[in-house]
């Protein structure tokens, strides 16, 4: 934190009013403010703080870049690979990774390209999980905020719902659940995800909000007429955007990982759409032979959801004041 | 509860009605401990355009009764257990929450202590005088933008057109107090409160504060209620004074009349524990022991255990004494308020310097 410059004293000792900038404690982004000798110093917003802080984060820098290939190749999967993701090719079937016709997957059993099969499928992963983690955002900030902000029987009627669903055998009901209600749609899967994953956001917007709430800010607010929505959505929320960011990463992460469970217990997505955990599975039967069927989609899987916890790690490191700049 | 609840009456110099009338006013919290008594049975009333002080210890129930006419007393715990508020013959503690949150912040506004943490980290200091207008009539955005620009101008804040864009953490603590200020003045509102407006504050910035309220006040004409402890504020911008003590209040007068023969022993304490710049004291006279417990408040008159007065007094420790009506707007609930001249003379003695004038 030294890199600053620091205005020098004036002969005279104190700075006259004059002297110093209209805005003594700006810390505006992009700002500059020019002491009268001309030394600049350039203010610091949180926001400035915080990108700094993010940007130095090695390991979630490179998770982004990660992410951000794996998506991009993803979703323009059509355009990147020769082969359609149903297209068979008799001739090369179960063939081991190669540059031969552009198979750098292998092909599987009936010589599909395996390279368009797995990134179609992180395709597919990686929307289930944006919808999943949309809606049990949605779902956990208003539970939670309901909860912190009124208390009460309200709160204790929400917390109660949320130990219910916290303590239900996510992988059981679910199963069932998507066997009953998912018919291998992915957004419907998704929204079955969402009805059980908003449990910990939940508790944790009702916990920052419990202490917002004393916040004089917040007595102030009130003081000045202000209506419990627009305590809540002007006052409150804005402050809470930290936990949810963090804890939406991981809703991220876990949604992808359970979603490819349930495929692999063929209660996921419906063939012919590849989703990874049904590619793993289709792999399981010829793993001791053709080892990339279940290895690759597994890599990529783990991949994916790794990286979206390490960014997750690096926005919590960031967004903490309280954390000293290593 | 409510106990001796004296009326004061309407002095010559206050014309009209009380704009703002607490009659018996009760607030209690219930905790693990038991019900604390925070108030109990306080009465004042505040006329349009002047200035009441309320002074006394923290604990006193100062800032519970501005905080239940409002209705920002967390219930539970809290309970408002009787009594009445009239703004202009209307009980505010009779409104339902929808009718009070049209009162608040435009009727009553609202300043608090602590200026560092009344104003939210993330809304520009713009963004939230915007909301207190916004709150209560729709106004076109430009023009609430205009209003929000005059009204930091009026505070003296500087650049106020560049100063509505920017967040709190760019202004300092004293423009932070004034940025309160022009949010509660922005609904011309008939009653101020200001919550020890200046504690929080550095010595310097105080004069300048409590200045722009002033300003604010005349420009609103508003009745405006100055919670402190700090008696040097309450002779700077009071009109006349409540002292409370243990949730009840024990003397209310004129600024000259506090300053100058106090009635009751606790506000005679209060006045010989304060060092003065101008006079050359030999010592300063503390209040004996300890605020006290307003779970388990002391029998009779709850100053009695720190009161000299009131030594060897068996009507102290066991009656609850009444708020005396000694003239207009001049009030004292001590039993023996016509021994104060003397008390006076002693505390004078042993100090060394006089608690300014005799009784009038």
């Amino acid at each position: 934190m030294t890199d600053e410059i620091r205005p020098r004293p004036h002969q005279h000792g104190f700075p006259t009013p004059e002297d110093l900038p209209t805005d003594t404690g700006r810390e505006q982004a992009d700002s500059t403010d020019v002491y009268s000798d001309g030394t600049e110093v350039e203010a610091r917003s949180q926001w400035l703080l915080f990108r700094r802080k993010f940007l130095r984060h090695k390991l979630a820098m490179g998770s982004i870049v990660f992410l951000f290939i794996v998506t991009v190749l993803a979703f323009f999967v059509e355009q990147i690979t020769p082969h359609a993701f149903d297209e068979p090719n008799i001739l090369m079937r179960q063939t081991a990774p190669t540059f031969e016709d552009w198979h750098l997957f292998g092909t599987d059993q009936i010589g599909r390209d395996y390279l368009t099969r797995v990134l179609l499928g992180a395709q597919i992963s990686l929307r289930l999980a944006a919808i999943v983690a949309v809606l049990s955002t949605v779902i956990g900030v208003t539970i939670g905020a309901l909860a912190g902000f009124y208390r009460g029987w309200i709160d204790s009627l929400l917390m109660r719902i949320t130990d219910l669903v916290l303590v239900i055998p996510l992988l059981a009901v679910l199963l069932v659940a998507s066997a009953l209600f998912g018919g291998g749609d992915p957004v419907r899967i998704a929204i079955l995800l969402a009805l059980f994953l908003w449990t910990s956001l939940a508790r944790i917007v009702r916990g920052v909000f419990l202490s917002l709430r004393e916040k004089e800010y917040v007595q102030a607010a009130r003081a000045c007429g202000a209506s419990d929505l627009r305590i809540i959505v002007r006052h409150m929320l804005p402050n809470t955007i930290g936990p949810i960011v963090v804890n939406l990463t991981l809703v991220l992460a876990a949604a992808i990982l359970i979603e490819a469970t349930l495929s692999f217990l063929g209660l996921g997505v419906n063939p012919p759409l590849p989703a990874l955990g049904r590619l793993m599975d289709d792999g399981r039967s010829s793993m001791l032979t053709s080892w990339w069927l279940i290895i690759l989609p597994g890599v990529v899987l783990v991949s994916i959801a790794l990286a979206i916890n390490f960014i997750g790690d690096g926005l919590r490191d960031a967004l903490d004041p309280t954390q000293q700049e290593s | 509860m409510a106990r001796d609840i004296a009326e004061p009456s309407t002095q010559p110099m206050r014309v009209g009605e009380p704009l703002l009338s607490i009659r018996g006013l009760v607030t209690e919290f219930a905790t693990a401990d038991g019900v604390v008594h925070a108030v109990d049975g306080v009465s004042y009333d505040v006329y349009p355009g002047e200035t009441v002080g309320v002074v006394g210890e923290s604990g006193s129930g100062k800032s519970v009764t501005v905080m239940s006419l409002l209705g920002l007393i967390p219930q539970p715990p809290g309970r408002i257990a009787g009594g009445e508020v009239l703004l202009e013959g209307r009980d505010l503690l009779q409104l339902d929450s929808k009718e009070l949150r049209k009162v608040r912040g435009k009727e009553v506004a609202m300043i608090f202590q602590d200026p560092m943490t009344s104003l939210n980290p993330v809304l520009t200091v713009g963004e939230q005088i915007a909301e207190a207008i916004t709150s209560h009539a729709q106004v076109a955005k430009d023009e609430v933008r205009r209003r929000c620009v005059a009204l930091l101008e009026l505070v003296g804040v500087p650049n106020p057109s560049d100063r509505f864009d920017q967040y709190p953490h760019e202004y300092s603590g004293g423009m932070r107090q004034r940025a309160m200020i022009a949010m509660a003045i922005a609904n011309q509102p008939k009653i101020l409160i200001a919550d020890e407006p200046t504690t929080a504050l550095d010595v310097t910035i105080q004069a300048q504060v409590l200045e722009v309220l002033a300003a604010a006040q005349r420009e609103t004409n508003a009745g405006t209620i100055l919670i402190t402890h700090d008696l040097g504020v309450i002779a700077e911008m009071a009109d006349r004074v409540v002292v409370m003590y243990g949730g009840r209040v024990v003397e209310t007068g004129s600024v000259d009349e506090i300053f100058h023969s106090p009635k009751h022993p606790y506000t005679l304490g209060l006045l010989s524990s304060l060092p003065r710049p101008n006079v050359d004291m030999e010592r300063l006279l503390p209040i004996p022991g300890n605020p006290p417990s307003l779970i388990n408040l002391p029998s009779g008159c709850a100053f009695h255990p720190r009161c000299h007065l009131g030594e060897g007094r068996s009507s102290c420790r066991t009656e609850i004494p009444p708020l005396h009506q000694l003239g207009d707007g001049r009030h004292s609930a001590c039993h023996f308020h016509d021994e104060m001249a003397e008390e006076t003379a002693r505390v004078e003695r042993e100090t060394g310097t006089t608690i300014e004038g005799d009784d009038a």
